[in-house]
């Protein structure tokens, strides 16, 4: 009996086909090519461990691989003694300031590390307002923002709400009776979290922190930005850049950072295995809250103010650097001026317009390639759907500057109609920051097309609608929240994205903000007009995540709670 | 009169043979089935039986491995849904939460292409049959349950299908609703004599809507009948126990009547010819108690209800349910009396499981 349209119609193989080849040419050609250089002899092609055993012998960057881990896990540490108070506080009491927490707590996000780096120098480094105002009344300085300290610093600022978020969740769907049955028991206060609340919790900290893990490992922009080189991703980056594209240096680690990031997070996934607690549905869900004292109140004020200053610091300096006419030595900024804004807005306004062009094409490639995924794999029977979802959230597992290097070796020798290499045509940019942010953009597609019923859609073509207008009518209507947040979140992100386009950018005509910025801060004379741009960033990450947040409300609320 | 309610030549449903299995588990295990033109016709059965996995296959939201479903004699089997000209209303009533009330019932006529004023005129018909005119621009979700459910039936009339599909359109409303909705769809179904094909699990709903039930029972259908042909003579334990109350004895067939395990006689009526492996049953109503009645049992409870009284006894290693008219003034046996229990040869039925 035929029934051909139930395994796959032929626009639905030829859609999968296309975004097959896509996937292929724009993710797994290039990381491929990066791993063959790694791994073979350069000119003959035969398999060789020569270059892994030429990384192993060089101090250089036997060195910088401990320091990336050691800045990795650090970072988890800070950001978890940022985090773990905040979640403790807002999940267990009735407490005026969680309201705090959740409006600027998330506020790094929508920073990205780099962007704050030449501030959270000018404020908290060796000659910065902090360590003026010490020596000049105590006569010492701190180090904090001295080499590795200074990544560790500002990517434990940004990222810490990635480990807020996990746990938080978490600990709000811990069934009440859990602690109840605790309490019962004898346990209570600190204890009763430590040993209950804490370990049921423990999936949701695993996934935030390895997240933390590897992000950190491999970031290129901020330890470039802080002056730090002997990190991994830089090392990777300043040998392609100085030495070129025959190096091999430059893949060996990239297949180092790779194998990191995929050992890590298997390592969580396994961690993980068999541990997934979560109990809210059983009971009355969520934590039993109790308010605080006035002096307990005093006390979680006091911290999560502290913790929302160390947090804000590197917004607060990029505000002050971006309208601050000399600062220099000094604690606070000689004078005050808007030249940089009329800089930026005027000779450099290239970078705004490229980064909203090629942000916007992004987030459009994104949510087409992760909308059309989504639905193949959740609403058909194409074969080899779930390779194609497999192979876009892989690249979770690519770091930015890997991307860079395969983009470039692999489009190299491809030339365009005018003789150019399609490495240095500014859409590959475009093309490596949307793989880049694909991952997620297909983490929101599945979760709208999650909430249709199927029904919705079997209602439709019971009543006539064939499988194209099915999706026309109501699927496309359904999703338009969450594919809008989608977009919305890609287009963030991108906007921002520095380590994949580092490499990418080859004239300032085709650079996007963040490269500028990159630019600017390099002299001490552009770090005002870098930080006006760096402001502008924010602007249009705060503005792009606010809309999205609005999208996905309304669409709630348009649709009613029976979705 | 407006299209809706044009009454359409009603077509029948015939599905033979089919055969489905999801891997190694057979959901439907060969079925054969008549289902006549403008009837009301159920499948009734306990969850996991196979019969939304039957409609569904009628529908053309599942394809059978074997067999073939055919509406009005065409061979319908490979036919996408939308091809299918079959209404289903769904149980979650599958209402679209982004178009509004007239919108959800505009849909199928759209699809149709069907001009805009018909469009309009037929939609306001159809929510007019079902009460709902008013609330045409409201969305689903300001709607009541019952009114939900009132705009799923109303959007899948107003296509005017060959066949009318319902999945346990009761399931989602109160106590209450459930008894005036199902009259509602009983007289709709008569007044549009739109042969109609009702799945639910509830024995009390077919019975009390329904011309004939196709009983099931783990993906084969156990007995075809009316309601009455149903309770009267089940085919087999299954319909006598799924259709209410059964009492079920134990026993073999010798010279011409029953033996129980206790050891009662109980004679066959003229004519019977009990199946290989056959047991009594009877139900409650149709036994009486008496002192020297052929079946001894000790009740072991007794329930009084008004209009009867209900014993609960243990028969040997059974436990039987006999109710007795009340009459006032009787004397009640009590609990722990040793009785018999009577029951006429032509009540007395045998069935095999």
């Amino acid at each position: 009996m035929s029934a051909r349209w139930r395994t796959g119609s032929p626009g639905q193989l030829l859609l999968a086909a296309a975004l097959a080849s896509f996937l292929f040419l724009f993710l797994i050609l290039p990381v491929a090519t990066v791993v063959y250089v790694a791994f073979t002899e350069k000119g003959t092609g035969a398999f060789t461990l020569v270059n892994f055993a030429d990384f192993a012998r060089t101090d250089l960057f036997v060195r910088s691989f401990w320091n990336s881990l050691y800045v990795s896990a650090m970072t988890v540490v800070i950001a978890s003694a940022f985090a773990l108070p905040l979640a403790y506080l807002t999940t267990r009491f009735e407490f005026r300031g969680a309201v705090l927490v959740q409006t600027l707590g998330f506020l790094p996000l929508v920073m990205p590390p780099f962007v704050g780096a030449v501030a959270m120098q000018l404020l908290f480094g060796r000659n910065g307002s902090l360590n003026l105002v010490l020596d000049d009344l105590f006569g010492f300085k701190i180090g904090i923002m001295e080499g590795l300290n200074g990544v560790i610093l500002l990517q434990a600022i940004h990222y810490f709400p990635f480990i807020l978020v996990n746990l938080s969740t978490s600990l709000r769907s811990i069934d009440r009776s859990m602690e109840e049955a605790g309490q019962n028991l004898g346990a209570h206060g600190l204890r009763l979290f430590r040993r209950i609340a804490l370990p049921l919790a423990m999936p949701g900290y695993i996934a935030g922190a390895s997240l933390v893990f590897v992000k950190v490992f491999d970031d290129l922009a901020t330890p470039l930005l802080l002056n730090v080189k002997e990190m991994l991703a830089p090392q990777a980056y300043l040998r392609i850049t100085s030495i070129g594209l025959a190096d091999p240096m430059g893949y060996v680690i990239s297949v180092v950072l790779i194998a990191v990031s995929v050992l890590t997070m298997w390592l969580a996934a396994r961690s993980m295995k068999g541990r997934d607690y979560a109990t809210a549905q059983r009971g009355g869900g969520g934590l039993a809250k109790r308010t605080l004292g006035p002096r307990e109140a005093a006390i979680a004020y006091a911290i999560v103010i502290l913790i929302l200053l160390i947090v804000l610091a590197p917004h607060v300096g990029l505000l002050m650097l971006s309208f601050a006419t000399v600062w220099s030595f000094s604690p606070l900024p000689d004078g005050y001026t808007l030249a940089h804004y009329t800089r930026v807005l005027g000779e450099s306004s290239i970078y705004i317009k490229n980064t909203l062009l090629y942000a916007t094409l992004a987030g459009l490639i994104d949510v087409v390639v992760g909308g059309i995924i989504a639905y193949l794999v959740l609403r058909t029977r194409v074969p080899g759907r779930q390779v194609l979802d497999w192979a876009a959230t892989a690249a979770l597992a690519v770091p930015g500057v890997v991307v860079g290097i395969g983009y470039l070796r692999t489009f190299y020798d491809v030339k365009l109609p005018d003789g150019s290499s399609l490495a240095s045509a500014w859409i590959v940019i475009v093309l490596a920051v949307a793989i880049r942010r694909l991952p997620y953009a297909l983490r929101s597609a599945y979760a709208a097309l999650q909430q249709i019923s199927i029904a919705l859609e079997e209602a439709a073509e019971n009543l006539g609608a064939t499988k194209t207008r099915t999706v026309r009518r109501i699927v496309i209507p359904l999703m338009t929240g969450g594919l809008l947040a989608g977009f919305v979140t890609s287009f963030a992100t991108a906007s921002v994205e520095l380590s994949a386009v580092l490499m990418l950018v080859q004239t300032n005509a085709d650079a996007p903000l963040a490269y500028g910025l990159y630019v600017f801060m390099q002299t001490p004379a552009g770090r005002g007009a870098g930080a006006a741009l760096g402001v502008i960033a924010v602007l249009i990450v705060a503005i792009g995540t606010w809309l999205s947040q609005r999208a996905v409300d309304r669409s709630q609320r348009a649709h009613g709670l029976d979705l | 009169m407006t299209p809706t309610e044009r009454p359409a030549a009603p077509v029948d449903v015939r599905i033979e043979g089919v055969e489905l299995a999801y891997g190694t588990t057979r959901v439907l295990k060969g079925i054969d089935l008549e289902i006549r033109p403008g009837e009301f016709f159920a499948f009734l059965g306990p969850s996991g039986c196979g019969k939304t996995t039957l409609l569904r296959l009628i529908a053309g939201f599942a394809e059978a491995d074997r067999g073939s479903v055919r509406i009005g004699g065409t061979d319908v089997s490979g036919r996408p849904p939308w091809k299918r000209d079959v209404g289903l209303v769904f149980q979650s009533y599958a209402l679209w939460p982004h178009l509004t009330v007239a919108a959800n019932v505009a849909f199928g006529l759209e699809e149709r292409r069907v001009p805009r004023p018909e469009i309009e005129r037929r939609v306001q018909a159809a929510l007019e049959l079902v009460g709902l005119a008013h609330l045409a621009g409201r969305r689903p979700s300001q709607l009541s349950g019952g009114q939900q459910q009132r705009v799923a039936v109303a959007r899948t009339i107003v296509v005017e299908p060959k066949v009318l599909l319902l999945d346990e359109p009761l399931s989602n409303l109160d106590a209450k609703m459930r008894v005036s909705v199902r009259r509602e769809l009983h007289a709709l179904q008569r007044r549009l004599g739109l042969t109609t094909i009702f799945v639910t699990h509830d024995q009390e709903e077919a019975n009390s809507i329904c011309d004939r039930i196709a009983v099931m029972e783990a993906g084969s259908i156990r007995q075809v009948g009316t309601p009455m042909e149903l309770y009267e003579r089940p085919a087999n334990l299954f319909v006598a126990g799924f259709l209410g109350a059964a009492n079920i004895l134990d026993g073999t067939v010798a010279s011409g009547a029953f033996t129980l395990a206790g050891g009662a006689r109980i004679p066959l009526a003229a004519g019977a010819v009990p199946p290989p492996g056959a047991k009594l049953m009877f139900r409650p109503q149709h036994a009486s108690l008496a002192a020297d009645a052929p079946i001894a049992g000790t009740i072991v409870h007794r329930e009084f209800l008004g209009a009867t009284v209900r014993y609960a006894l243990r028969v040997g290693e059974s436990d039987v349910v006999v109710d007795v008219p009340f009459q006032s003034g009787g004397d009640l046996h009590d609990v722990g009396a040793h009785v018999g229990i009577a029951l006429p040869p032509e009540r007395a039925l045998y069935l095999a499981d």
